[in-house]
């Protein structure tokens, strides 16, 4: 719960600090999945912990002595704001004129993320891809088919529990994917791109899952599918790049990719988002179906045992 | 093509791991996998060749030039590393599929590829790379496969180990990102070539000290330098064999490179040894380390836990040559890095092998192996040889040098330590090789057979590798001496 | 001096908070908790370096000229993933810990991994 008040809260700051899509992201993913995927893990885990036996004196002191590095480290930085500072006399005018006239994108941070240092935004997308694959390989457990038959028994008593849920989040689903697709592709004029809406999108189908129950959330949406979908996401991002090879230029030069730099700038921007989009969707998907899945059978198997 | 090496290094593994989910089949996965691994081996031999031809290799990705793009600068330095890690990831995928069918359960089986081929590609990305925030994100891709494959592995302690190191390197990992903002903030730029040039205006406000020093720390945890070197034991004994071999010999390596990059080409040789007392740091740390983990090792009961204790004193030893700051010093650790990638990868797969026939790897079940597993017993004394120093083998040439140049430096007591940190290695395989040799197989061992062909070749791939490089030394020190001199600006 | 820099003495706060928190506790998801205050606070460092006073967004528009500092913006949005990468897996292994040990505190997982040999 903290850690959700904690996400909104940095997001906030962040949007007084004129950081607005890294707001955006913030409140997504740490207001929203980080927090969920706590829970979850609580649910499991216990929500107390053992109060420590001993004075953790050593941890206080290695502490203390890097926040006080830290805090010696501060004593000669610029000024916060200051429009001299180093940080934003060198490489950063460049990026600020050249959005519009190389481009093409007014979101500054969507030509730099998607353009000028795309080759860090491919390393992000595996990144993410990376978790999805380690969340798999560490959690994924194989469905008997009467374990769904128990789980749907446990559905029905749900749906009279939860009934205005249950309506107000069949009105609303539609509505959050509608707002996916929008910050999908609006990312070039405004806050958004491919993280935010795949994040968004994601949301709207783990909210379906838990109103509606995790067997039949899996029949919606298939794991296999899932899974080729995270993976050509990757790909799709890569291809891109080969594609410019191929035209003749470095990788994931993007003015190679039509007659026109500006158009081919468009294209390639459009083309990375769709593969951002695609995997972070997906590997949200399989992130929260893996670990609902464990704490499922793990809650069952107590209640046997119990 | 041949322009665009630098970056299909790091791209044909990368874009390889999506592409192995597409196909199912463990098998067919493991065939993509090693071809995969192997071109990406071809390509830095290619690249070898290409920068002792024509010199710094830049290479600008999406077009735009630094510092507002991020480039690729290969030099001397970084082909190595590519090479020794392309090399090793290949020679010991060759023994992966017959060893995961025992480890790995068959549903993760393609998710291993998968992992493997992140970490490869994680690895090669913070290699080649010319920019710092670029270092961190492969940093990243390369520590979450590490840390997912090691979690793979049978004992339940391996989820435990898996968990310790995911703590301390992210912690590593966050250090170095603050490390970088800080640099960034007083000079402007992420581009390694351009931060040097930027950074000795700044280089004097304690910002840039601080910045230093994060970093310098965060690599030490990722590189497990004595006294943070307490994720690496059980990671490397807990983990799957194959993942043990692959990352015991190049993992550690990556993070020495880091560390030698940023103190030589970033902030330069003259600042970073003398705003921290770096030298005497790392002799005594590197020092500390070579005996204290030695000393550990004699007592281990888990032949694995032994060798990895044994990869804490090598790291030790690197750290040494690497104090020195002498091209000579930075020879010899360069020389040692591939000398140790060498004999682990040798070793741990030979340990792959008795995990695959006795299930086991404790000393007790070494009992009598010498006679039922001669080839794998060879191998293991072959490679313990080479750690210990003995000539004949790389690792000879590497402790050779060594203290050759910390005689040339002066310090003779420390290059008595070194001959002393020898003989305790000669302890700790001794117990093995007696365990091997002088005992008879234990009630239940009786049928264990020599290793399948999958692991052999391999594994003496690797041996004969380390017995001709360590007779035939013309060619590895030319390269290791030219890349040592490049990073004190003689030369590409 | 220190009005000018106060943004800065906050974070320097944070991530001591965070870092203590991932050495000091035992509980492995608190250490979690930790790492991830750990992050955010440095994610605030980056986007304070980032800020210029009377600039606003980095979206061009009519009538500003002033912009923030773009690229750290870059850079924390790919650090944000990471971070949530790390805390998914590093999530997912507590609970296989908690199902292998029965347990997820550092001294009782350390205390049953050290009785096996």
């Amino acid at each position: 719960m903290l850690s959700g008040i904690y996400g909104l809260l940095s997001a906030s700051f962040f949007v007084t600090l004129d950081a607005v899509d890294v707001a955006f992201t913030e409140a997504a993913v740490g207001a929203g999945i980080a927090t969920l995927l706590m829970l979850v893990t609580v649910t499991m885990t216990g929500r107390y912990e053992h109060s420590a036996r001993h004075k953790p004196i050593g941890a206080l002191a290695v502490v203390l002595v890097t926040g006080g590095l830290l805090l010696y480290g501060i004593l000669d930085m610029p000024y916060f704001g200051s429009i001299d500072a180093p940080a934003h006399l060198h490489v950063a005018p460049r990026y600020i004129n050249g959005s519009m006239q190389e481009i093409g994108v007014i979101n500054i941070v969507t030509s730099v993320l998607a353009s000028y240092r795309g080759f860090d935004t491919l390393g992000e997308v595996v990144v993410i891809f990376t978790a999805g694959v380690g969340v798999l390989a560490l959690l994924s457990a194989v469905r008997r088919p009467e374990e769904d038959v128990e789980i749907d028994s446990v559905n029905v008593s749900m749906h009279e529990k939860y009934l205005i849920l249950r309506v107000v989040t069949k009105i609303l689903i539609p509505f959050i994917l509608l707002f996916a697709l929008y910050v999908q592709f609006h990312g070039d004029y405004g806050p958004g791109g491919g993280f935010q809406a795949g994040v968004i999108f994601a949301a709207a189908i783990i909210l379906y899952s838990m109103l509606f129950g995790m067997s039949t959330a899996r029949r919606v949406i298939s794991q296999p599918i899932i899974q080729l979908l995270s993976a050509i996401g990757v790909l799709v991002y890569g291809s891109v790049g080969v594609v410019s090879l191929l035209n003749g230029g470095n990788f994931l030069d993007y003015n190679l990719l039509s007659d026109d730099p500006v158009a081919g700038q468009h294209l390639g921007i459009l083309l990375v988002e769709l593969g951002i989009g695609c995997t972070v969707t997906s590997v949200m998907v399989i992130i929260f179906f893996n670990f609902a899945g464990r704490t499922e059978d793990h809650m069952r198997n107590e209640r046997k045992s119990a | 093509m041949l322009a665009h090496l630098p970056v299909l290094q790091v791209i044909v593994p990368l874009l390889a791991a999506p592409a192995c989910i597409i196909l199912r089949r463990p098998g067919w996965v493991w065939a993509f996998a090693l071809l995969a691994s192997g071109s990406a081996f071809l390509i830095s031999i290619a690249l070898l060749q290409q920068v002792a031809d024509s010199g710094v290799v830049v290479y600008e990705l999406g077009g735009w030039e630094a510092p507002w793009g991020i480039e690729y600068r290969i030099d001397t330095l970084n082909s190595i590393l590519a090479l020794i890690i392309t090399g090793i990831s290949t020679i010991v995928l060759l023994a992966a599929h017959t060893s995961i069918q025992e480890e790995i359960p068959e549903d993760r089986q393609t998710l291993f590829y998968v992992l493997y081929l992140l970490s490869l590609a994680g690895m090669l990305g913070i290699v080649t790379t010319g920019d710092a925030f670029n270092v961190f994100v492969f940093l990243e891709i390369f520590s979450l496969s590490a840390y997912a494959l090691i979690a793979l592995g049978r004992d339940r302690r391996a989820l435990w180990a898996s968990y310790q190191y995911l703590i301390m390197g992210s912690i590593g990992a966050t250090f170095i990102l603050i490390g970088i903002g800080l640099m960034y903030q007083m000079t402007g730029t992420l581009n390694m070539e351009d931060l040097s040039r930027r950074l000795p205006e700044v280089a004097q406000t304690r910002t840039i000290f601080t910045a230093f020093a994060f970093l310098i720390v965060g690599i030490c945890l990722k590189l497990a330098l004595f006294p943070l070197h307490l994720w690496l034991p059980n990671a490397y004994a807990y983990a799957p064999s194959i993942v043990t071999a692959f990352l015991a010999a190049t993992a550690t390596k990556v993070a020495l490179y880091l560390l030698i990059r940023f103190t030589y080409s970033v902030f330069g040789g003259s600042f970073s040894f003398t705003t921290l007392p770096l030298q005497t740091l790392f002799v005594v740390l590197g020092l500390l380390g070579v005996f204290a983990a030695s000393i550990t090792a004699i007592y281990q009961k888990n032949v694995k836990l032994i060798f990895a204790y044994s990869s804490v004193a090598q790291i030790g030893y690197m750290i040494v040559g690497y104090s020195i700051s002498t091209p000579a010093g930075l020879m010899a650790t360069l020389l040692h890095m591939f000398n140790h990638a060498l004999m682990k990868g040798a070793l741990f797969l030979a340990l792959g092998a008795v995990m695959y026939r006795v299930g086991s790897v404790q000393l007790r079940d070494f009992h009598g192996l010498g006679r039922q597993m001669p080839f794998t017993m060879a191998a293991i004394v072959a490679g313990s040889l080479s750690l210990i120093g003995v000539p004949l083998t790389v690792g000879f040439v590497s402790k050779w040098y060594l203290v050759l140049a910390t005689i040339e430096n002066g310090w003779w007591p420390v290059a008595v330590l070194i001959l002393l940190g020898s003989l305790l290695a000669i302890v700790y395989t001794w117990r093995i090789v007696e365990a091997g040799y002088f005992n008879a197989p234990p009630a239940g061992n009786e049928q264990v057979r020599e290793a399948p062909l999958a692991y052999l070749i391999p594994v003496w791939m690797l041996v004969s590798a380390n017995i001709y490089f360590g007779i035939d030394t013309r060619l590895s020190i030319q390269i290791a001496t030219s890349a040592a001199q490049s990073l004190f600006g003689v030369g590409p | 001096m220190f009005l000018g820099l106060y943004n800065y003495w906050i974070v320097v706060v944070l991530m001591m908070i965070g870092f203590y928190i991932i050495i000091a506790h035992g509980n492995l998801v608190k250490k979690i908790v930790g790492l991830n205050i750990f992050q955010t606070s440095v994610f605030i460092f980056y986007i304070s370096v980032a800020n210029i006073d009377g600039g606003t967004a980095p979206i061009l528009a009519e009538g500003f000229s002033r912009y923030s500092n773009p690229l750290p913006h870059v850079l924390i949005l790919t650090a944000i993933v990471v971070g949530i990468a790390t805390t998914a897996l590093g999530l997912a292994l507590a609970m296989r810990i908690k199902e292998a040990y029965g347990s997820i505190e550092e001294e009782e997982i350390q205390q049953r991994a050290n009785r096996e040999c």
